[in-house]
């Protein structure tokens, strides 16, 4: 889709006036790093004229967001602060020759660098509180903003505040806080004659995202009454084996013991080439009972699978004697 | 008609996205070209044209079979990519085991597997396990024992992650669901073709893999499920594939993903050898040559093929960007996240820095790539990333100029 979009292109493959501007006397930044996108606009008033001289911007972003930044220091240059405060953010797409509908939060992002730059340089208020506490938590949206800027462009559904200002972007947790601002406003924008009263966005006409994409993880109430119940005894699994104790008291040594422990090493024996093929080793040091004493040498060693190791060769020597057997590492 | 005609060859591209998708071998194309048009049956007919196209259909699920190192032919269902595998897997599990509504997943796993269990979290009440990694990609052992009980009806853990490419050690992931009586579910699209599989040797009940990331057609795929592990069908309509998936075989796309099974094994060790060289020579290539970047997940067992390198203060998307003008295709992530505002899954649960998680860039190669790809790439990425950095208002000297919240 970027490739018809000559202009687009242009100003992703070589953008204009990227850098530091080192003598700016105005300059506004948007974003932060940890929402995924942050631009900064450095310009150069001259104090009689009130004529942007020069500017320049440096953007942390996908392509978009530079060409959008690019394309700004470009509209901006050589006009005088009245005029460039009135570039709209649609004016900075269609400067681009549009940009993808996804993707609009990017000319949004530098409307408002420009607006801040523009504002210190005028020594206008800084931001009120509204403006600094999120509302969209994940990226870092706020309610001022996203007022603003369906204001500005006269949005009318939830969709389209996403792809300005990527509110409820990326999970629903924020869905139905944006829905309300967006209703309450349109409602207002209706009043204004800004929009026709049909226009306004009416709650619950969009439904929050079906997916999300991530599990939550938690406990979610059961719908099947069965499964909150704990399962019968007889059901459930056996219980997982307990931290090393110290092994019983050696039985007393019974005719068949120096065969078992043979049978123990011999079948040890040949599990340790696969031991081996991952470079760690076993050797079998005593045997007691039921309890297996071994040590875990080489990449065993500190391994966080050496369980997972332990209880195969738990398995396997369980099968050869044909009884239950522990193995129990010993350092 | 007046048809658009499709160029037959795309301009020189040095194509390091094989963990999107493989080019299609020729030789696979040229076993599906007779099933178009000329064997054309249907392998239910019961004419000879029907049993030449069952016929086939019977070769590629032994082709396939041998890969995999499945005990039964019968044992693979054809179905139409990992997705409807690991679908029909997992909802399958939960329908087998009514009273087991518990699922164990991992926190890296592909879209097509926790989403679904996102949707089945939050409109079927199942509770899902997600179970972290740590830095390098290894799965919190601890954590999935414990959270293993006689509730848990399917464990579903990836054999080979698609970003990162580190290897689950998913043979004794398995051994431990078993203790539990679990069904044991893994995605294996990205492991299948690309590392030794032999399931008849494990506990894994089933698995999925997808027929174009092994150099095989799109739309095909296949969903291995053991004898004797009860599976319902997801999809309902007639007794094709034993009654376990309904619709008319796609025969071209079968015969393609037999035929890509059987190239693939002959492949392996020159995927394993050669293309891990290339791999290995790209990665250290771009550590080398550019600061500030880091290999994900690269101290933990990979596939041959992948390297995610992610570059600090700067954004995925813009270098794959530029990357993609100076010919060379490279992924940000895993292709389907695009369009959601968060960066990759992946690297967000291997806690990767705050500045360095949105500028990972995958690049996954195949026996299809040479040397001269990798010169290729290596004399542009530290161009590309160092024009980024100039524009970037980041960097490792100023920290966060413009501050962790709104400026």
């Amino acid at each position: 889709m970027l490739d018809n979009l000559d202009r687009l292109d242009e100003h992703i493959s070589s953008p204009r006036n990227a850098g530091v501007l080192p003598h700016a006397n105005a300059v506004g930044s948007f974003g932060a790093i940890r929402w995924g996108d942050a631009v900064k606009l450095m310009l150069q008033v001259d104090p009689r004229t009130d004529r942007i001289e020069q500017a320049r911007f440096q953007t942390f972003g996908c392509s978009s967001s530079i060409a959008s930044s690019s394309a700004v220091t470009e509209m901006i240059t050589g006009r005088t602060l009245d005029e460039a405060v009135g570039i709209s953010a649609a004016d900075i797409a269609d400067y681009l020759g549009g940009l993808p509908l996804e993707r609009m939060y990017c000319a949004v992002m530098t409307y408002e660098a420009l607006q801040k730059a523009i504002g210190s340089y005028r020594g206008e208020a800084e931001l009120s509180e509204a403006d600094a506490a999120p509302s969209c938590k994940c990226l870092g949206v706020s309610q001022m903003m996203i007022e603003r800027t369906i204001r500005f462009n006269r949005l009318t559904s939830v969709e389209q505040v996403t792809h300005h200002t990527k509110a409820a972007g990326s999970c629903s947790a924020c869905f139905k806080q944006v829905e309300g601002l967006l209703a309450r406003v349109n409602a207002e924008m209706a009043e204004d004659g800004l929009i026709g009263p049909g226009d306004a966005y009416q709650i619950g006409s969009t439904s929050p995202p079906a997916i999300d994409l991530k599990p939550h993880g938690a406990p979610q109430p059961a719908t099947n009454i069965f499964a909150a119940k704990a399962a019968p005894a007889h059901l459930r699994a056996a219980p997982k084996s307990a931290p090393s104790r110290p092994a019983p008291a050696p039985a007393a040594v019974g005719v068949d013991a120096p065969s078992q422990t043979t049978l123990i090493a011999e079948a040890l024996d040949e599990l340790r080439p696969h031991l081996k093929r991952d470079g760690g080793d076993c050797e079998l040091v005593n045997v007691e009972g039921n309890v297996v004493y071994v040590r875990l040498s080489g990449n065993c060693v500190g391994c966080q699978l050496s369980s997972v190791t332990l209880s195969g060769v738990q398995a396997r020597l369980a099968d050869r004697l044909g009884r239950p057997l522990r193995v129990v590492p010993v350092p | 008609m007046n048809q658009t005609r499709v160029p037959p060859q795309p301009a020189n591209i040095c194509y390091l996205d094989a963990n999107a998708t493989t080019r299609t071998d020729p030789r696979v194309v040229d076993a599906m070209l007779p099933f178009f048009s000329g064997y054309f049956g249907n392998p239910s007919s019961k004419h000879a044209l029907g049993a030449h196209a069952a016929m086939a259909v019977r070769r590629a699920r032994e082709q396939l079979q041998a890969l995999l190192g499945a005990a039964h032919p019968h044992e693979l269902i054809f179905t139409s990519g990992g997705t409807e595998s690991a679908n029909a897997a997992i909802l399958s599990a939960l329908e087998v085991a009514p009273r087991r509504r518990e699922i164990i997943t991992t926190a890296v796993e592909h879209p097509a597997v926790l989403s679904l269990c996102a949707w089945l979290e939050k409109t079927k009440g199942i509770r899902v396990h997600v179970i972290p990694v740590d830095r390098h990609g290894h799965l919190d052992i601890a954590a999935y024992r414990e959270a293993l009980s006689d509730r848990v009806a399917l464990v579903s853990m990836m054999w080979a992650n698609n970003e990162t490419g580190v290897i689950a050690p998913v043979a004794d992931l398995a051994e431990l669901a078993k203790d539990v009586g679990a069904l044991f579910h893994t995605d294996a699209v990205q492991a299948v073709g690309k590392c030794p599989i032999d399931l008849q040797s494990t506990a894994i009940d089933m698995l999925s893999l997808s027929g174009h990331k092994l150099h095989g057609p799109k739309g095909i795929g296949a969903l291995y499920v053991r004898t004797g592990v009860g599976f319902k069908p997801q999809i309902k309509g007639g007794q094709h594939e034993r009654g376990r998936r309904a619709g008319t075989e796609n025969v071209p796309g079968i015969v393609g993903l037999g035929m890509a099974a059987e190239l693939a094994a002959e492949a392996m060790a020159d995927e394993d050898i050669r293309v891990r060289g290339l791999r290995d020579r790209l990665e250290r290539g771009v550590l080398a040559q550019v600061d500030h970047c880091v290999a994900i997940g690269a101290r933990a067992e990979r596939l041959p093929n992948t390297s995610n390198i992610a570059f600090s203060f700067i954004d995925s998307e813009a270098i794959v960007t530029l990357l993609d003008r100076a010919g060379i295709a490279a992924s940000m992530g895993s292709a389907c996240s695009t369009g959601s505002f968060e960066p990759s899954h992946v690297l967000m649960a291997m806690k990767v820095a705050e500045d360095t998680v949105r500028g990972g860039v995958r690049f996954s190669l195949s026996r299809d790539n040479t040397d001269d790809d990798v010169d290729r790439a290596l004399a542009v990425i530290p161009g590309v990333v160092a024009k980024l950095r100039a524009i970037s208002p980041f960097d490792a000297d100023a920290g966060p100029l413009l501050g962790r919240s709104h400026a």
